[in-house]
């Protein structure tokens, strides 16, 4: 071993060959080489809005905390209610905070099993959440970062249901639950019906050594398309899901992110519940709203600007594939949050007219209520 | 197979220009668009205005980015492809044809020169890879 310190080198999902040989156009994100996209962005963001695409996610992060205190000891580092999971296999969306109410990132809790749950993290933050995550746990809780023998695999579309009923040979778990299944008769799986892109369908947790048979299962289905982040991100904006990085973090509190739901201040105490607490009594300066622009697409960073004045910046935006026109997220001042006001957004020499709007821009997916 | 036409001259910010007479149509290239992604938006300057060599002359814009588009040649600008605004597409099913973006009446021929032919270019985008 040299005692240089190499330049850090991307690291590779467990398909990568898979997507050379599909001829996505790869690029680093989060330290991983991950496909932007294969046909293209727009191609596979209707597939999955038609009918159903695949993702691979294996850059995310899996944790798993086991122990008589996992609860108690998870309980004080989300805000989010784990009670909401008393069940085994159910799964709760949830930010986690420092103690100034910043968010450090947003988890997915699965209750695996008894005294067992399973967090899968943003690839971003693994590092730092693993440290933060191991250092409020008793000694009597352990803490395995599985990341790297863990494969994450998404299926989301109206068709993807049917598709992995085949797949089982019986009905997924319900929405916001996980249960073991084998695919095939053969790979031994966890199924997972949660998703990032507003259409029905769940993510797959398999060991990396069956990554490609899982992948390849998918994809023998003509139906399903592989869909790079490109398409996943147009996708989760279109539904208003916040993006770690740009939607929300250190910098932003869970409230003026407009993740209220998430944060059960009366659970008890936890990591930033007294400054949640001053932040919801001394009400909320700005807010992040949806924005729904004129001309042009909005970007991250560009400003958003009230009677010509700059009041915010656009924290997601993006063309919307199924609008075909521009759509953002911003922090900007809660008088200026209302739906219907109007705003604009500099898109580099022009001044383009917005609207304040609330999430989800695209209704009508295999999610929305009926 | 992208392609890269013979009859057309290339510059190293990728676009193609085709010089019919004392007039030069101009576009992107094949590699160009392939690169973008599928266009969404396209913004060009109106006909009177003036492009310099080397200089924007408007910008095209994919999902995930936008490109500024810089004139091969300097000259009035006598004709714009309209069509564009309610057609983004077809800089990317047909960059060549359909996808052209101005007209310009050359000013000076001898700009020409600097640009590089079908041969150039692939060697160019190669070296560049």
């Amino acid at each position: 071993m040299s005692e240089q310190t190499a330049p850090a080198a991307l690291q590779r999902t467990p398909l990568y060959e898979e997507h050379l040989a599909l001829g996505a156009r790869m690029v680093p994100f989060a330290g991983f080489e991950m496909p932007v996209q294969y046909a293209g962005i727009i191609d596979e963001h209707k597939a999955v809005r038609e009918r159903a695409g695949i993702f691979d996610i294996c850059h995310m992060a899996e944790f798993r905390v086991f122990g008589f205190d996992a609860f108690d000891a998870l309980q004080h580092i989300v805000t989010n209610d784990l009670n909401k999971i008393e069940e085994l296999g159910s799964a709760l969306y949830t930010p986690m905070c420092a103690p100034d109410g910043g968010i450090l990132d947003d988890l997915i809790v699965y209750h695996t099993g008894d005294l067992e749950y399973l967090i899968i993290a943003n690839a971003s933050n693994r590092e730092a959440d693993a440290a933060w995550i191991a250092k409020h746990l008793p000694e009597t809780v352990e803490f395995n970062d599985e990341s790297d023998r863990t494969a994450l695999i998404a299926i989301q579309g109206p068709e993807a249901i049917r598709i992995v009923t085949e797949l089982m040979g019986e009905e997924p778990p319900a929405r916001f639950h996980l249960a073991e299944a084998r695919l095939d008769e053969q790979v031994p799986v966890l199924v997972a019906r949660t998703g990032y892109t507003g259409e029905d369908g769940v993510e797959i947790l398999c060991h990396s050594n069956h990554a490609v048979a899982v992948w390849r299962l998918l994809l023998s289905y003509p139906e399903v398309m592989p869909c790079g982040l490109g398409a996943r991100d147009t996708l989760r904006l279109e539904m208003g899901y916040a993006l770690y990085g740009n939607d929300i973090d250190r910098e932003h509190d869970p409230l003026s992110a407009g993740l209220g739901w998430t944060v059960a201040l009366a659970k008890g105490d936890f990591v930033g519940r007294d400054k949640l607490v001053r932040i919801k009594s001394d009400g909320l300066k700005t807010k992040l709203v949806g924005l729904t622009v004129a001309d042009g697409a909005p970007r991250h960073g560009y400003p958003v600007l009230h009677d010509g004045a700059q009041v915010g910046t656009v924290a997601s935006g993006s063309f919307s594939p199924t609008l075909s026109y521009g759509i953002a997220t911003a922090y900007v001042p809660v008088e200026l949050a209302s739906p219907g006001t109007a705003l604009s957004v500099e898109i580099r020499r022009k001044t383009s007219a917005a609207e304040v709007v609330k999430p989800p821009f695209v209704t009508g997916t295999s999610l929305s209520p009926k | 197979m992208a392609s890269y036409p013979s009859d057309l001259k290339y510059d190293k910010e990728h676009e193609w220009i085709r010089v019919e007479g004392d007039v030069a149509v101009i576009g992107i290239s094949d590699f160009a668009q392939d690169q973008l992604g599928e266009v969404v938006y396209v913004d060009l300057p109106a006909v009177g205005d003036t492009v310099n060599a080397g200089d924007t002359f408007g910008e095209v814009e994919s999902v995930k980015s936008v490109s500024e588009l810089f004139s091969p040649v300097t000259g009035e600008v006598v004709k714009v492809n309209d069509q564009l605004d309610g057609a983004p597409e077809s800089i990317n099913e047909d960059a060549y044809g359909a996808g052209w973006m101005i007209e310009v009446k050359v000013a000076d021929p001898s700009e020409l020169d600097a640009l590089m032919s079908s041969e150039d270019y692939q060697a160019f985008i190669a070296s560049e890879a």
